[in-house]
């Protein structure tokens, strides 16, 4: 085995831990409280710029500057993107689950198009470059740059999941829990059904925001296009092939949906004939769609289920009947 | 507000509200925000650009516009013809995916999350059809004629607007004079009671695909001749078309249109004021108030 083959495989993996971070975010919107969220991409993206206006060098014509050290930065972005959901939620989750759903796109687009158009903060179209590195001074060594790198992550990754776990077992987890599967009673129990799934809502936010940070300062490079509704989608396939619900799961779906996603690109490159590249890309776009429509019809649950079973899916006739169903707020009049 | 501005935000808004009504029929009765809407108007316009094309090349001579539209003989079956096979599609995409996992009782927002792949996978296949390159119904460039209270408008600006109004009209109609109406308000309403007293659920689902299918087509090949056909053109138009639904209150098909002006006049006004870059904001803007001030939206039951 080559050195230049196990950097690319650390850089691989790096940037596949990058994405996990995110997946694991959304499972705690998701997985733990049945949360819908179809703007990933725009919480990703506050988490990528924050750090990156929190720690780059001055550049003609741009606010930032800051110089901060990268932890600043990546806590600059937990706590942006966790503001963000969390006003998203107050807004939204006292409502119909769908609303939520329709809301967070919407402010993917817009987060979207405030990158784009906001040249004086942003960048624009040009984005922000000179992202300062982790071991940046490593940068000469690909190999140990690499590997470096990829410690941290899995770093990360592992602390996030062992706090993940723990708040999952905790009381704050098993309310949500009862929450998603029963709120009637979990109302009775005195639990704030709402007041739960905004704090939710606002830590997955916060940890996608950080997954983004960690990636942009991994590639040292960000631009609007980054973040396009393709993120979002990725990130969905990832969990919902992981096993929405399941922290292993979640780490799991993001190495395997990346390195085929990865896989098939590099095939897409080597076959298509320059002409027909981008057509061939939109064909493996249509696979991974299919594919993502296929696992939720045949399996559901993932490639890990949920610890302690999966959840009870409630029939469309429950919420016919006038009661609320496991993921809809409380019906206003 | 200016008379030009005010025609702007009709035509968007007219177009708009097309695609909603069968959005805001598809949310009351399957109960679920359809994410690949929007795809239906983009395939509509695809389908109708294709027929057009084979029309033409079978019929030789009649692709000449009708004076003084830019529309052709051959656009008009084309466009026909294009709504019945979206309204296919629409049954196609139901009976593959959503049918099944209404079946097996799958959450609401599960089936949200099947649309959102349906939408992904049906927007690529496009693209790979036909590519990302913008296409045109036709060449011919058209003159603005003033109206009074200077106003310059196209033919087919002053044509689209009254078919928009029409299309509206008949399905309103149709939905408050028919039994086929009634049925769908019922199933709508309280689909376990509507069963019981012998209505057919299979059925209303199947006309509300088709009344959808067609509409999101009509929509979409209107949006084609005013602007350009690109695969994404429905998505883009996703946003302002959940905005007008909401805005309308879900489930109402006046609500679904006049939600669709207001939109579309706010875009036309944003675009004036503020810059044409910040116009997909709008649609948001306009959720947030609505979601904040009054969830159930103008005509809307309890949200």
């Amino acid at each position: 085995m080559s050195l230049e083959l196990l950097a690319y495989c650390a850089f691989f993996l790096t940037v596949a831990l990058t994405y996990a971070v995110i997946v694991l975010g959304l499972n705690v919107q998701w997985g733990q409280t049945g949360l819908f969220n179809v703007g990933v991409a725009g919480f990703v993206a506050v988490g990528a710029y924050v750090s990156a206006l929190l720690t780059s060098p001055a550049v003609e014509g741009r606010l930032g500057g800051f110089e901060l050290p990268i932890l600043v930065g990546w806590l600059g972005a937990f706590a942006a993107s966790g503001l963000l959901s969390a006003l998203i939620g107050w807004m939204t989750i006292r409502l119909r689950a769908d609303y939520l759903a329709i809301s967070t796109f919407g402010i993917a687009v817009t987060v979207q198009l405030a990158v784009l158009n906001l040249e004086g903060i942003t960048g624009g179209p040009f984005g922000i470059s000179l992202i300062p590195r982790p071991f940046g001074d490593l940068a000469g060594r690909s190999l140990a740059f690499s590997l470096a790198n990829m410690a941290l992550l899995v770093a990360v990754v592992f602390g996030l999941y062992l706090m993940l776990q723990h708040l999952a077992k905790s009381p704050w987890g098993r309310a949500l829990r009862a929450i998603r599967e029963d709120e009637v009673a979990a109302e009775a129990l005195g639990k704030s059904p709402r007041r739960f799934r905004i704090e939710a809502f606002a830590l997955g936010g916060a940890i996608m925001g950080l997954g983004g940070a960690a990636q942009a300062h991994f590639i040292g490079f960000i631009a609007p296009e980054n973040y396009l509704p393709m993120l979002t989608f990725q990130v969905w396939a990832m969990l919902i092939v992981g096993g929405s619900g399941n922290n292993r799961g979640a780490i799991l779906g993001a190495l395997l949906v990346w390195a085929l996603w990865a896989a098939s690109s590099a095939v897409v490159e080597a076959l298509a004939p320059a002409g027909e590249q981008a057509r061939a890309a939109s064909l493996q776009t249509v696979i991974i769609g299919v594919a993502l429509c296929a696992i939720l019809l045949f399996r559901p649950q993932g490639l890990l289920p949920e610890p302690g079973g999966t959840r009870r899916r409630l029939p469309f006739l429950h919420r016919w009947r006038g009661t609320p169903a496991a993921t809809t707020g409380s019906d206003r009049t | 507000m200016s008379a030009q501005i005010l025609l702007e935000g009709l035509l968007a808004g007219a177009m708009i509200g097309l695609g909603a009504v069968g959005l805001t029929l598809t949310y009351s009765i399957l109960r679920f925000a359809n994410f690949a809407h929007g795809e239906l108007l983009s395939w509509g316009a695809y389908l109708s650009l294709s027929l057009s094309l084979a029309i033409g090349a079978v019929s030789g001579a009649s692709l000449a516009p009708l004076d003084p539209f830019s529309v052709s003989v051959a656009l008009i079956l084309a466009g026909l013809l294009a709504m019945a096979l979206t309204a296919v599609l629409a049954l196609a995409v139901d009976h593959l995916l959503f049918a099944r996992l209404r079946r097996r009782g799958a959450t609401a927002i599960i089936v949200v999350m099947a649309s959102f792949g349906a939408s992904m996978a049906l927007r690529s296949l496009l693209e790979f059809l036909y590519t990302s390159k913008p296409a045109y119904y036709s060449r011919e460039l058209q003159i603005a004629m003033p109206l009074p209270g200077g106003i310059r408008a196209t033919p087919d600006q002053l044509l689209l607007i009254g078919l928009a109004f029409l299309a509206v009209i008949a399905v309103h109609l149709l939905l408050t004079r028919t039994d086929l109406g009634r049925a769908m308000r019922a199933v709508s309403e309280n689909p376990a009671l509507a069963g019981i007293v012998g209505i057919d659920t299979a059925k209303i689902v199947r006309a509300v695909w088709i009344i959808g299918g067609a509409l999101a087509c009509t929509a979409g090949t209107m949006s084609g001749l005013l602007v350009q056909i690109r695969p994404y053109m429905g998505f883009d138009l996703l946003l302002p078309l959940f905005a007008a639904v909401i805005l309308g209150g879900i489930g109402s098909v006046p609500g679904a249109m006049l939600g669709g002006l207001i939109v579309g006049l706010c875009e036309a006004l944003a675009v004036q004021t503020i810059g044409a870059e910040w116009r997909a904001a709008v649609a948001f803007a306009v959720i947030t108030v609505v979601l904040v001030a009054r969830p159930t939206g103008l005509f809307g039951r309890a949200a």
